[in-house]
């Protein structure tokens, strides 16, 4: 990079962008922030909170002037795009290199988590709740990061698996254990429905369609009062039992529970602790699932397709299938996920299920870069874990994801770890491979 | 320039084909045969039609009216994916290779559809022909320069061992030693490994001169057609393909 012939800072046109982005902000800020209603006793009325308006207008000056001061400091002005690349390209060789030693640490530390000597009750439950997102994380990662079909309906399957869950349950009397792969599998046959249709659309056009396909299944579960309980939701659903022992307190008779069999003394913390291993297993189940697929010749194919559809279909891929597949799997992820909520929550209702989870699990995948395992894990306990630990700003939220989703993508624009790895690396050159013999 | 099969039999033949895009008519009645053994080069301007006739062959766009025959069965109304399980490949315009993914995997993706049995010896050969893809099997597959790409998507074209590849302007946007080189594999894929070839060209004399017999395509039709030779000689051609175009 050259030093020398950087000009000096053109601050008329850095004090210009940042006004206009200042003017943007006020004319957001003062219908956003500036007036409010109230309501009052003669009815509705309007509260005005200007400092509030000065605020953020100055503070998106003063950002905007930052950003674009740094900008022209540290690139110079017409940078070569290809350095960029593969500075990026060997950051992510590092990471890697780093992840091979991180991942099976990260497991085993999720493993012992639990018994932890800080490990509370809220710290279990708000790593069960991380571990719910990284697992829908790393199935949406198989319709998106894989295959490349936007997805911003994939709550739908999420909420189809916690449903057929708690009707199986409420109806049928299922156990678990049973209720688990055929909401996986519903899910999944959701998938395919949806799929026929709307998987020869291609980009933006396929993101809107699923986009309506997750509004509908919400106004669906709203509406169908008698079927499944409509805006009330479902409740009692059955808790999970460890193989058939239940976790209760009291002992039912000729029969054992959870603390008799193993003769320990009864704690809330069992079912807890078993919910988060429950969703332990399920996350894991999901990732090694992804990671071998990759390497067979369908998830290959996967890859292929979002890079080059008519490429594939010369090469004898039937495109309509693959996606077909990515976008069932995918499904009967979600599934399984959703019917790991309505086991946990006891208690499930349509608004678990609006548009705002699709965006979030999808920020999650595009966060953490696009098809990156680790990735979605770190995007995760940044998203969830983050906003839970600061519940306390609860009106700030939304600002904060904002704030998050922005800096990412001006600093890391392909995602905190956005990395392919080859499937599988040869070495020698002279040395014929053989991992592809697993190709049938 | 190389010995003919005797006698020649049909492998491909093309009759009265038609296709459009929309209400173009790109294609309006093409009849092209191609025998076992053959290299059949297609030559004609920008706009022609000779791409759409090879993604005829292909099924994507499929033909409206006509038929086209591969080994005596009729692939007219056949999807793509099933055509190239028949034994036919192709190397597409621009060649189309999966930037994101490395070497070594673009050639895996060739083998597909085909018995993974078979992948070591494939394999073998196609770095036999293109040495340098065996260098670069680990590099990303966006990052070879065009001449290792078209390299790239010949061979990868050649892992699902096909019977007949269709190549569209393999020499496309390349130095003449490359083209050179090029030509002289698709030679030898014809002659040793017994590969028939259509061969689509704006390089008409490499192509005329490769080639065992050559159709020339005006708007969508057939204008001219016979031995390569022959129409290397042709004014009309020397004029139009020739002498202007180089
Ligand atoms: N997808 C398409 N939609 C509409 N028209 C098309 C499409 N593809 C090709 N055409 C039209 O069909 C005609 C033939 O195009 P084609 O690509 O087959 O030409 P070509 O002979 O391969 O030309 P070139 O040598 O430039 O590659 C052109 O007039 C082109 O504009
Ligand atoms: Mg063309």
């Amino acid at each position: 990079m050259t030093k020398a012939t950087r000009p000096p800072l053109n601050w008329l046109a850095l004090l210009k962008e940042s006004g206009v982005a200042a003017f943007v902000a006020l004319g957001l800020s003062i219908v956003m922030f500036g007036l409010r209603t109230v309501d009052q006793q003669g009815g509705l009325g309007l509260q005005t909170r200007w400092s509030w308006v000065v605020l953020a207008v100055v503070s998106v000056f003063i950002g905007r002037l930052v950003l674009a001061i740094y900008r022209e400091t540290r690139q110079p002005p017409h940078t070569y795009s290809g350095t960029q690349d593969s500075e990026q390209n060997r950051l992510a060789e590092c990471v890697q290199k780093i992840s091979k030693v991180v991942a099976p640490l990260l497991i085993i530390f999720a493993i012992v988590l639990p018994f932890l000597p800080f490990s509370s009750r809220y710290i279990i439950d708000v790593a069960t709740l991380v571990l719910t997102y990284i697992m829908l994380g790393w199935g949406l990662n198989i319709v998106v990061g894989l295959a490349g079909l936007l997805d911003l309906g994939y709550v739908a399957f999420y909420a189809v698996g916690a449903y057929s869950y708690a009707l199986l349950a409420y109806y049928f009397d299922f156990s678990f254990w049973i209720c688990l792969p055929l909401a996986g599998i519903f899910a999944a046959t959701f998938g395919i429905i949806l799929g026929f249709p709307v998987l020869r659309l291609r980009g933006d056009y396929l993101a809107i369609v699923t986009l309506g396909f997750g509004e509908i299944i919400r106004v669906v579960l709203i509406n169908w009062y008698t079927f499944t309980g409509g805006p009330d939701g479902l409740s009692s659903i059955p808790r999970p039992s460890f193989f058939g022992l239940p976790f209760s307190r009291r002992v039912p008779e000729d029969s054992e529970t959870f603390h008799t069999f193993f003769s320990l003394d009864y704690s809330s913390m069992h079912r807890i602790i078993f919910l988060y291993f429950l969703i332990l297993a399920l996350a894991l189940i999901t990732n090694f699932f992804t990671l071998r697929m990759r390497k067979l010749p369908l998830g290959r194919a996967w890859e292929a397709l979002r890079e080059d559809e008519t490429a594939c279909r010369s090469l004898g891929i039937n495109p309509t299938n693959t996606k077909l597949s990515a976008f069932a799997i995918g499904a009967g992820f979600a599934g399984f996920a959703g019917s790991f909520f309505a086991t946990r929550q006891g208690f499930i209702s349509p608004e678990s299920f609006t548009f705002i989870e699709s965006a979030v699990i999808l920020a999650i995948v595009v966060l953490g870069g696009m098809g990156s395992q680790l990735g979605v894990v770190i995007a995760s306990i940044l998203l969830i874990g983050g906003t839970e630990l600061f519940r306390g700003l609860e009106e700030f939220r939304m600002v904060t994801f904002g704030g998050l989703m922005v800096a990412v993508m001006v600093w890391k624009p392909r995602g905190l770890l956005a990395h392919r790895d080859p499937t599988l690396r040869l070495h020698a050159p002279d040395h014929t491979p053989e991992s592809h013999k697993s190709n049938t | 320039m190389s010995h003919m099969p005797n006698p020649p039999t049909t492998m491909l033949s093309i009759s009265g084909v038609h296709t459009y895009y929309g209400n173009i008519e790109a294609l309006k009645g093409i009849d092209v045969e191609i025998n076992h053994g053959e290299i059949v080069t297609l030559i004609g301007a920008n706009g022609a039609g000779k791409t759409t006739l090879l993604m005829t062959v292909c099924g994507t766009p499929q033909a409206a009216r006509g038929h086209i025959t591969f080994e005596g069965k009729d692939i007219t109304r056949m999807p793509t994916h099933e055509i190239v399980t028949k034994g036919i490949a192709q190397s597409p315009e621009g060649r189309r290779i999966f930037p994101g993914m490395t070497v070594f995997e673009n050639i895996q993706m060739g083998a597909m559809s085909c018995d993974p049995e078979y992948f070591d010896q494939d394999y073998t050969r196609v770095t036999e022909l293109f040495p340098i893809l065996k260098e670069r099997q680990n590099q990303r597959a966006g990052t070879l320069s065009g001449g290792e790409q078209q390299m790239l998507a010949i061979g990868r074209a050649m892992m699902s061992r096909p019977r007949l590849l269709l190549l569209d302007e393999p020499s496309l946007g390349l130095a003449p030693l490359i083209v050179k080189q090029i030509f002289e594999v698709i030679a030898e894929i014809n002659q040793t490994d017994n590969v028939t070839v259509m061969l689509v060209e704006q390089n008409a004399y490499h192509a005329l001169r490769l080639a065992h017999r050559g159709y020339v395509l005006v708007n969508g039709k057939i204008a001219m057609s016979g031995p390569g030779s022959e129409l290397l000689e042709r004014p009309e051609i020397r004029a139009a393909y020739l002498e202007g175009g180089r």
